[in-house]
């Protein structure tokens, strides 16, 4: 009974594509990537406009007021007020901006972020689109971004555009190094860079239990804080600093798509997350396994988005100088450490003894890195102030 | 269906490749060349080259293509004036063309159908790649830490003595 | 789809590049030429190896990465000097950096 519960939306598919039972072939091919590309836009889509309230909700608890209330049961039709709006606004464009170039700027980042969901397995045998470099296309995808924000800076002519671009791609070139580099000790341990055969894998235990896995997992996941551009590394649109950044001279629809861009970037990053590190779709343990696999999945991604919120009301923003610095000259070091951490682990024979080797490497390098860029400086003792 | 394919992605990347050459604006150029190099990473899919394409998508127009408009940028003159193009450099590449599809049509051992080949996996790339290419993955490596040392020395401000 | 038809393509592909080398007095135009250049040659191997007798034997596909990895050095380290120039000649014209010029 559980398998079927869990294959249950192949099982719709098959029986969808069964009444194209006589076409050639690249129809039914054709058809089945359209089914597949509509089942992940409906899902994303929902998604997003169900964390798009959410995170003001959860925002507003975490600063001691309700989030938005008056639009529905407990403020959940949001959304809906939301995307009426945007849709009827003015559509303003500036007069001597490059037509062109301002328009294919929010599709075309919409479209990277929507195209890197494509090779995330969301339940058993249910990856959209299964190529045998899933991961590097999911980086070949991700690294287009930075041309689209960078059209969509020099699209507006606007000075004040033109340097939240230029900020927001050295941010989001610097912090692709370490990203890129944390995935690489899982590929090396599984041997393949297919998200399939990552996930099937880690059918014995997570990545994220061994000591590289851990730092590796910390590191991909402030990585993806920055290259989605949320706090605190929200320099590109922070609205006290630069107006909105690259996105200043857009309304109305075309803001609504940098925004909806934005939250798909971070339901991918955090896709890929859940699949190199936590496991994927697998369960915890063995016993737990009939509840299906795709509902593991959106537990372990809510649970990983819940924590981006978090980190969202808690710290403030960084310097841009202090977030090169720290990519620069932390994380990259700590990212190649993973990858030796990872190799020795690997080469003690996987058992204890490659736990607590790799763990002393992870240390040694840690400590070494933080006593070397220690400025100094001490902050004087915190005070609270609670709302009566 | 390959045949439509490849007709396609050829008009693509030579109309794509042709903007790039003639267009008077220089950003409009840089991101037909952005047009071009995904036409060019859809020939190596079509060919069966995929690891190729995805390091062409990455590399190409995630780096050279962002490289290239920031450098526009940062060289801007004063005067927006459009650039002359020269038309004594479009007679030398018809020429070269000509004599190039020339040697290419002559030579009947070249038309030749594709034949079935079985898939080259990621696997087997990195297998050559660690076994008769490891001389030519070190050389690389050391040729890429020249050239970024090399690029930061060129742009780093001379210090005020 | 025949091998020759391919090769035509990419000499097209070259030859633009070449156009735009040739014709253009701007650096990072002569640049991008390059490039279009570069591109076309790994176009070309990959061709020859996908049409090969001996597929499992990747060369083509290894000197087309090799090729992409040099590219990006290339490039990198061209746009450096093109900087490095305009930030003391105040210009991109290729034709006004002629002061060794006999």
């Amino acid at each position: 009974m559980s398998n079927s519960l869990d294959q249950i939306f192949i099982s719709a598919k098959q029986w969808l594509l069964s009444f194209l039972a006589g076409a050639p072939d690249p129809i039914i091919q054709i058809a089945s990537s359209l089914l597949n590309i509509a089942a992940v836009l409906g899902v994303f889509l929902t998604l997003f406009a169900l964390i798009s309230v959410l995170e003001r909700k959860i925002l507003g608890r975490m600063q001691n007021r309700y989030g938005p209330n008056r639009v529905g049961p407990f403020g959940l039709f949001q959304p809906v007020a939301d995307g009426i709006k945007m849709l009827i606004k003015e559509d303003i464009v500036p007069k001597r901006a490059d037509k062109i170039v301002h328009f294919i700027a929010p599709i075309m980042i919409a479209a990277t972020a929507i195209l890197a969901l494509g090779v995330i397995p969301y339940g058993r045998n249910m990856t959209p689109f299964a190529i045998d470099g899933g991961i590097l296309f999911f980086f070949a995808v991700g690294s287009t971004t930075e041309l689209a924000v960078f059209m969509a800076g020099w699209g507006s002519n606007n000075k004040f555009s033109m340097l939240g671009a230029m900020r927001a791609i050295a941010q989001m070139i610097s912090y692709e190094l370490p990203l890129i580099i944390v995935t690489l000790p899982v590929v090396m341990v599984v041997g393949s860079l297919s998200p399939d055969a990552i996930v099937a894998a880690q059918s014995k235990f997570w990545f994220v239990l061994t000591p590289w896995g851990a730092a590796a997992f910390i590191l991909f996941f402030v990585s993806g804080l920055v290259e989605s551009n949320r706090t605190p590394f929200d320099v590109p649109e922070g609205e006290s600093e630069i107006v909105a950044g690259h996105m200043t001279e857009y309304s109305g629809f075309k803001y609504a798509t940098f925004f909806m861009a934005e939250y798909f970037g971070m339901f991918a990053i955090s896709g890929l997350g859940v699949t190199l590190f936590l496991g994927g779709w697998q369960a915890p343990f063995a016993w737990l396994q009939f509840i299906p696999s795709y509902v593991w999945f959106f537990v372990k991604l809510s649970i990983l988005l819940f924590v981006y919120i978090w980190v969202r009301g808690t710290l403030p923003r960084t310097r841009i100088d202090q977030i090169m610095g720290f990519a620069w000259k932390f994380m990259l070091p700590m990212a190649f450490t993973c990858v030796v951490a990872a190799a020795v682990w690997h080469y003690e024979g996987r058992g204890l003894a490659g736990w607590l080797w790799s763990l002393a490497v992870i240390a040694i390098v840690y400590v070494g890195l933080s006593r070397l860029l220690d400025t100094g400086k001490r902050f004087a003792p915190r005070t609270y102030r609670f709302a009566e | 269906m390959s045949i439509v394919a490849f007709v396609l992605i050829s008009i693509l990347t030579l109309a794509g490749a042709l903007a790039a050459a003639t267009l008077p604006k220089l950003i409009h150029a840089a991101l037909s060349l952005v047009v071009t190099f995904l036409g060019v990473a859809a020939f190596f899919f079509l060919l069966g080259a995929e690891f190729v394409g995805l390091v062409q998508v990455f590399v190409y127009v995630g780096a050279v293509a962002v490289l290239i408009v920031f450098t526009i940028l940062l060289t801007r003159r004063e005067a927006t004036a459009a650039d002359k193009f020269n038309w004594r450099g479009a007679v030398v590449a018809i020429a070269v063309f000509a004599g190039l599809v020339w040697a290419i049509l002559k030579t009947t051992s070249l038309s030749i159908a594709a034949p079935q080949i079985p898939a080259l996996t990621v696997k087997r790339i990195g297998e050559v790649l660690m076994t008769d290419f490891v001389w030519p993955l070190q050389c690389v490596g050391l040729l890429l830490t020249a050239a970024l040392i090399g690029a930061l020395i060129l742009v780093m401000e001379e210090k005020r003595q | 789809m025949t091998l020759s038809i391919l090769l035509v393509v990419s000499a097209a592909l070259f030859c633009i590049g070449l156009l735009a080398a040739l014709s253009r007095r701007h650096a990072i135009y002569i640049l991008i030429g390059i490039e279009l250049m570069l591109a076309a040659a790994n176009l070309n191997f990959v061709a020859f190896w996908r049409f090969s007798s001996q597929p499992q034997q990747p060369t083509g596909v290894m000197v087309a990465i090799f090729s992409i990895a040099i590219a990006a050095a290339e490039a990198a380290v061209g746009l450096a000097l093109v900087i490095a120039i305009y930030r003391h000649y105040r210009t991109t014209n290729v034709d006004k950096l002629n002061q060794l010029k006999g």
